[in-house]
């Protein structure tokens, strides 16, 4: 599912943000990413979605090779690869219902599919009852959960958290890890991005860790071994 | 394209607009000034035209003959001057008609002075109307050659004098138009430039989601053809009221001149100038916000 082959990302100045990684990750697998600040965490997730291109080194994602993939064929690539931001990345002026629908019609789906899968998605993260709020009547764990409809609405078998409970409250924060398992359980890879060692401690899942653009760490059932 | 995407894009366009108020007036205030001016010049121009090709038709060349010519010499020259191309109509002028002319528009009441007398007697003469006054000089060559011709009259000045100042009024409007075309899709440009920064995060999810550039172009470039859509529209409802005050105005104003001044009705006018118009303030739209676009929107 995802292939990380020797893979080196440098930028114009200082040391590579990423220095000759590999990575396999399975289908259906539940993995924690875990590193201090600068450990090159974030360059990787860039990398997974295409927003950059690595200096070299191989990596394919949903059987596409990103260092080869031309310019147009990238739109299609990120439809199979759902994302979930620590800031939610809503759009202030939609509501629940809308935010979620615009990840269809931006991929040009038809309305009657829009009709169909919006509302589905909604009760599948427990937000049936909040379609006509805006963002700004949502409390933290109430915001990832529509964003993680609008990650998932297009069915992607990839889904990318780059800390998602870094926002919230502990009670909140289990919430969404435990929408994140069931959603693995339903054969989503999920891949998340988290400093939470109580969460990565508890859940028992695939643990890498990073450190200056390294894995210094691949534990198939692991737990934190990095304190900020 | 959907039909929910075209709609989406649709809303998103006017959305924009919405978004930048100031920018978008100023960008639809710019455009109007310079659809407004081109129609204005157009008006101008069109009835220039007009006019010029109405004097045209007037100028003749009038040919006077030889003392004592025979009836069947003239008949003859009339029939070498009908073949010619440049020639578009021919009047023969009897002496008895110059004369009865010149008593109506110049003798009044004493025209019984001169009795029967004619003092105009030899004066018989073909007015030739030309195809275009530009030919005139190759005519009155040919007609000076013919045997049993006098004198050849030519009048080209006013038609000339008219299509020399046409063609400078074409040329200030162009330069003029040519500026404020440029000054519009710099502001359109601007203005696009604008909504995209205030869009960014939407924009940056799009890409994420896998909107493809089309997508996420589509609305800004949709927002320049709106604003160039009610730019070049407002001044033409604008012109349409102000064109019929003007025409009366100039035509009581310069009443003396009225046989010169015919204008062209309103209707005469807008068959053209509409679609040229929009065409013009849509294109502005479209080329200053693609090219905005392409440069701030690498999807």
């Amino acid at each position: 599912m995802i292939i990380l082959d020797d893979v080196v990302k440098s930028y114009s100045t200082g040391a590579p943000a990423l220095d000759g990684i590999s990575l396999h990750v399975e289908k259906g697998e539940f993995v924690f990413i875990v590193g201090d600040s600068g450990s090159g965490k974030s360059t990787l997730i860039k990398l997974l979605l295409r927003e950059l291109a690595p200096t070299s080194g191989k990596i394919i994602v949903n059987n596409t090779d990103l260092s080869k993939i031309k310019h147009s064929k990238i739109p299609k690539f990120r439809r199979g690869v759902g994302v979930v931001f620590q800031d939610f990345r809503l759009l202030p002026d939609r509501n629940v219902y809308e935010n979620v629908a615009f990840a269809q019609i931006v991929i040009q789906k038809s309305a009657k599919e829009i009709r169909r899968n919006v509302p589905a998605m909604l009760s599948m993260v427990n937000l049936a009852g909040k379609y006509t709020a805006f963002p700004r009547e949502l409390s933290g764990g109430e915001a990832q959960r529509v964003a993680i409809a609008r990650a998932l609405v297009n069915n992607p078998p990839i889904l990318l958290c780059d800390e998602p409970t870094g926002n919230l409250d502990p009670r909140n924060s289990w919430e969404i890890m435990k929408l994140l398992e069931e959603i693995n359980k339903n054969g989503t890879t999920v891949l998340v991005v988290t400093h939470n060692s109580e969460i990565v401690n508890a859940m028992q899942k695939r643990v890498i860790t990073m450190n200056r653009g390294v894995i210094v760490s691949d534990e198939r059932r692991g737990g934190y071994i990095y304190e900020d | 394209m959907r039909i929910s995407t075209f709609l989406y894009t649709l809303k998103q366009g006017f959305k924009n607009i919405f978004r930048n108020k100031v920018f978008s007036l100023a960008t639809v205030a710019t455009i109007a000034s310079c659809v407004f001016l081109f129609s204005l010049f157009y008006a101008v121009i069109i009835n220039f035209q007009n006019m010029v090709m109405k004097a045209q038709a007037g100028v003749a060349v009038t040919v006077f003959f030889d003392e004592g010519i025979s009836d069947e010499r003239i008949q003859e020259i009339g029939d070498l001057i009908k073949e010619r191309v440049e020639v578009s109509n021919i009047e023969f002028i009897s002496a008895q008609e110059a004369w009865d002319s010149f008593k109506e528009d110049y003798l009044g009441e004493y025209v019984d002075t001169f009795g029967d007398d004619n003092p105009l007697e030899d004066c018989a003469s073909y007015e030739i109307y030309l195809n275009d006054v530009s030919m005139q000089d190759s005519l009155v060559k040919y007609l000076e050659g013919i045997d049993g011709i006098s004198k050849v009259n030519q009048s080209a000045v006013a038609a000339t004098m008219l299509s020399s100042m046409n063609s400078l009024i074409a040329y200030v409007s162009l330069g003029i138009i040519g500026i404020l075309f440029f000054v519009s899709i710099f502001l359109i440009s601007n203005t696009v430039a604008i909504g995209i920064t205030v869009r960014r995060a939407e924009i940056s999810i799009m890409k994420l989601i896998g909107a493809t550039d089309y997508v996420v172009r589509a609305p800004f470039v949709i927002e320049g053809m709106i604003l160039g859509l009610v730019g070049a529209a407002l001044p033409l409802v604008a012109v349409y009221f102000v064109y019929n005050r003007a025409v009366s105005y100039v035509r009581e104003r310069f009443e003396a001149l009225s046989s010169l001044l015919q204008f062209l009705n309103v209707h005469e006018v807008f068959v053209t100038l509409v679609p040229v118009a929009l065409i013009m303030g849509v294109g502005i739209g479209l080329i200053g916000s693609y090219f905005t676009v392409r440069k701030n929107l690498r999807v």
